[in-house]
């Protein structure tokens, strides 16, 4: 029983030891009895959809200027279902609906894109760092160290600004911040869990270090990961929008929720709240849920965590 | 004690001379960069520049020269784009208006963050608690760049009791918005993690035993609860100083303090390459200083850390 | 002689997500001056709780109910000032874990001094001094030297010299200990026991152990008071609940004692789980573990008499049925 690792049997055989059911299915149990969680799950969903389908509700893309609307838009951009512009025009009369959605998916992609960057990198630096132990540990954890206590922000702009301000650079540069945290995290677990004895067991078996840390570690930490993969997402989020929102960012005619919060809040003076609001509804309903949801995750599969 | 200190500025200095060296070797890797820019600079400030950096010099003895400057004097060279201006003119206009209203936000997010978590703590289960705790995660989640338009929209647009922009020389009505947007989260995210680690503590053995001596709630609370619930929230110090010093770039934007993020975006949009170098060099000192004093702070709070 | 402490139909309640705990259910006892009171059972007997709801130390969702007479007046309905004169100066109380009980980051001195500077208005100075001389007292070497260091640069058992010495600052009547010998190791632990003998010897400190060890009781006891499931099993003189235990479960705790005069002997344990406290069977809370047992004690709880010598007990089975079985196993 002492060398009996029960994820390692579920990579191997689809059917999972009734042990491993159950942990599962009692996560899924007290995640949604957890009202809170449960709510933003579905806003969550009814957000991704909104992000992915919602253009084809709508007549109008975000990129068309209605020359009609330029200066007007105070009186004549006001959302309404007779104009078809649901949530109103901006200031060079787009169709904001359109550019709402095209702002929820670009920060969605932004948010995962980052936090699928923290999972692979952040997972195997930290399991590694954690694994290998002793002088080499020391090293990555205060390269770890060294880089968290730089206020990255700044060296993402400069990035920006030496290598162009592209979407990918964006999404290279979210990717460079994210994975950091996670390391530590994956890193703590690691320790934890590398004296088990089923690990013990691989190592006495001749097993190579880097198939232990694949097969036998990595999964073990793919709780937490999900759970801290889920809170990440907000964070991601929120950093692409400071840089958008400062005009570093996405470029136009692409756009994202913090540039349109950005054009609404500049607007704010010129009688066109709903040029903030969707956005910032959206947004922060957006940033709301994720919290929820990695919330309930970590009660449901962590619970000794609180 | 001493040499504590002096050990971590140890780490602290190649940590600083590292990010300088990387500042200006991302600035030679950088297709389009300064030195040879598609769009040519003016003949005088290319001037000004050769001269400083010694451009036909080797690579090394120029990021030497770069260094020693900025070590000895200060002086992180001219502007690639405002004439007539030094990178250490531009901060020593900026700075002290970012120093103002930072420092008061601050100070406000952990003075009033740690009062309220330890009055949500302390009255656990009861409504302070919930509204405490229930703002708190409100404001913890919302960043700064919504905080602040929502601030403008309220106090100015439609109470109309504060000024939506400017400095005016740091009169007190022109710094409260920016410290308000600046605070509100790091308050919250300081007043969640000072509550749930007092209730940790009151939870403990040594509580309890405080409690078995009779002493009265007060000194239990400020003399032996305080002091280790206080090391959760120290830790979290680091990340907010640097969190609060990214969040003033948004701040100076949006309410046009005059600011150092307001040149440090403009610079950004310019390709004003000496100045962004030169201010995230700045925070970069900065941060690794406040981390330096969160560290001596931490070995005297807890004394089971060795010197 | 009224006693020094009294306590009546005590009941401790805790409501926890689960439903209510009931981890004291009515308990009664007396402690005259001077004297040592065991109180014995498993963890979860509900014996901590006693002392604790005594001293008003219970957790945040616990209650108590009944009586805790001390010097004429209910503990359990003391406004929190006058119970705070009543710690430490009337009653001291020292715990299982010494290596977390005292304040990691407050000096020792610091802590011991506060008490004194508190109850007494003594200066720091003076408090200080008094300190220093009670850790020599006892028995901690070059007490006035390491009287300023942290608690972690003490080893377990001077921890717990150092919790004795500060509870006794106010030279309390009457001093609870509430496992006081578990954490520490075999050696270290008869220390502290000869540590407490003395301190009731010279200071006449009546005291109230409480532990999960008969061997503990055996020299260092009065009266012994048996509880399980938050209730009384048993209570009489140390002596005589060892010469004739009357109640299955104290003839079990006394079986689980390792007897060096018995070699061939197998060490006995009693069989099963202590029981659920949210959900206390009707009958005899000791029933599912009994080896006596009848069908009919299951549905009815066995109530506590009193024996013409002072003993109590509270089971169905008789006396002598017990006693037969006791003397059987010597």
């Amino acid at each position: 029983m002492a060398f009996h690792d029960p994820t390692a049997d579920a990579l191997q055989a689809p059917a999972r030891p009734d042990k491993g059911r159950s942990l599962w299915t009692d996560a899924r149990r007290r995640f949604f009895r957890n009202k809170a969680a449960t709510v933003s799950l579905i806003a969550l969903v009814l957000i991704a959809l909104f992000a992915f389908f919602g253009q084809f509700l709508s007549p109008f893309d975000g990129e068309t200027v209605d020359f009609t609307l330029i200066g007007v838009n105070a009186t004549q951009g006001v959302p309404s279902f007779e104009t078809g512009h649901y949530f109103g025009t901006d200031q060079e009369g787009r169709d904001l609906y359109a550019r709402t959605v095209q702002g929820t998916r670009l920060s969605l992609l932004i948010g995962l894109v980052g936090s699928l960057v923290a999972v692979v990198v952040g997972t195997l630096y930290g399991a590694t760092s954690g694994y290998v132990g002793g002088r080499t540990d020391n090293a990555m954890m205060r390269i770890v160290d060294v880089l968290m206590s730089i206020p990255f922000m700044f060296v993402l702009i400069l990035l920006l600004v030496m290598f162009g301000r592209s979407l990918l650079m964006l999404f290279i540069g979210i990717g460079l911040i994210s994975w950091l945290s996670m390391a530590r995290i994956a890193r703590g677990q690691t320790l934890s869990i590398k004296n088990k004895e089923f690990v013990e067991a691989a190592v006495a078996t001749g097993v190579r270090p880097l198939t232990i840390i694949l097969r036998h570690i990595v999964p073990n930490l793919l709780g937490v990961v999900i759970v801290y993969a889920t809170l990440l997402i907000p964070e991601m989020i929120i950093y692409e929008s400071f840089i958008s929102f400062l005009g570093l960012g996405v470029q136009e005619p692409n756009t994202s929720l913090g540039a349109l919060i950005s054009r609404g809040a500049s607007q704010l003076g010129n009688g066109v709240p709903w040029q903030l609001g969707f956005p910032l509804f959206f947004f922060v309903v957006m940033l709301f849920a994720f919290f929820f949801v990695g919330d309930g995750l970590r009660d449901a599969i962590d619970p000794k965590d609180r | 004690m001493l040499s504590f200190i002096l050990r971590r500025l140890l780490v602290a200095i190649p940590t600083i001379l590292i990010l300088i060296v990387i500042s200006f070797v991302m600035m030679f890797a950088a297709p389009g960069g300064p030195f040879n820019s598609e769009r040519p600079l003016p003949p005088e400030v290319m001037a000004n520049i050769e001269a400083r950096y010694g451009l036909d010099q080797p690579y090394l003895v120029q990021i030497f020269t770069y260094v020693k400057n900025i070590v000895l004097h200060f002086d992180f060279g001219p502007s690639f784009r405002l004439r007539d201006y030094s990178v250490t003119e531009l901060i020593a206009q900026g700075f002290p208006v970012t120093l103002t209203y930072g420092f008061w936000a601050f100070l406000i997010a952990v003075v009033l963050g740690v009062a309220l978590g330890v009055l949500a703590a302390i009255r656990h289960n009861t409504w302070v608690d919930y509204l405490a705790t229930g703002s708190a995660i409100g404001a913890s989640v919302l960043p700064n760049f919504v905080l602040a338009p929502i601030l403008v929209l309220v106090f100015t647009l439609w109470l109309g009791w504060l000024p939506g922009g400017g400095w005016n020389g740091g009169q007190w009505q022109y710094i409260i918005l920016p410290v308000i947007a600046l605070a509100t989260t790091y308050l919250a995210a300081i007043a969640r993690i000072t509550r749930s680690s007092m209730l940790e503590v009151m939870n403990s053995n040594f509580i309890r035993t405080a409690r078995a001596k009779g002493l009265p709630m007060r000194r239990i609370i400020l003399r032996h609860a305080l002091k280790p619930a206080m090391l959760p929230v120290l830790s979290y110090l680091g990340p907010a100083f640097v969190a609060m010093i990214t969040g003033s770039v948004v701040i100076d934007v949006f309410f046009s303090t005059g600011g150092i993020g307001q040149y440090f975006v403009n610079s950004a949009l310019n390709r004003d390459y000496s100045v962004i170098m030169g201010v995230t060099i700045l925070v970069g000192v900065l941060t690794i200083l406040f981390n330096l004093v969160v560290d001596i702070l931490y070995a005297w709070i807890d004394p089971k850390i060795r010197y | 002689m009224a006693p020094l402490l009294e306590v009546e139909d005590l009941r401790v309640t805790f409501t926890t997500g689960d439903g209510a705990v009931n981890a004291v259910n009515g308990v009664s006892f007396a402690l005259r001056e001077g004297e040592t009171l065991a109180i014995v059972g498993e963890s979860g007997s509900g014996k901590s709780q006693t002392a604790y709801a005594a001293m008003g130390l219970l957790a945040r969702n616990g209650r108590a109910t009944g009586t805790v007479r001390y010097g004429g007046r209910n503990l359990l309905e003391l406004p929190q000032r006058e119970l705070n004169k009543v710690r430490s100066e009337e009653i001291a109380m020292i715990f299982q874990d010494p290596m977390t009980s005292l304040n990691p980051y407050i000096r020792v001195s610091d802590q011991m001094a506060e008490v004194l500077m508190l109850h007494k208005g003594q200066s720091k100075r003076q408090a200080v001094a008094e300190a220093a001389r009670m850790l020599d007292a006892v028995r901690i070497p070059d007490a006035r030297a390491r009287i300023g260091m942290y608690p972690h640069e003490f080893s377990g058992g001077m921890r717990q010299r150092i919790m004795i010495a500060m509870a006794l600052l106010c030279r309390p009547k009457l001093l609870i200990a509430d496992e006081p010998t578990t954490a520490l190791d075999v050696t270290v632990q008869a220390q502290i026991m000869k540590l407490l003998a003395d301190i009731k010897r010279d200071l006449g400190t009546a005291m109230i152990l409480i532990t999960h060890d008969l061997g503990v009781v055996a020299g260092s006891s009065d009266r012994t008071l048996v509880m399980y499931g938050g209730q009384i099993m048993e209570e009489g003189t140390t002596d005589a609940i060892f010469a004739t235990p009357t109640h299955p479960y104290t003839l079990g705790l006394l079986s689980a004692v390792p007897r060096i005069d018995r070699e061939d002997e197998e060490l006995l344990t009693i069989a099963g789980e202590p029981p659920d406290m949210s959900r206390l069977p009707p009958g005899c809370p000791f029933f599912p573990r009994c080896a006596f047992a009848r069908p009919e004690n299951a549905t009815l709880r066995p109530p506590l008499v009193t024996l013409p010598d002072g003993r109590r007990r509270a089971c169905h089975v008789p006396v002598e049925e017990i006693l037969a079985r006791h003397e059987a196993a010597q």
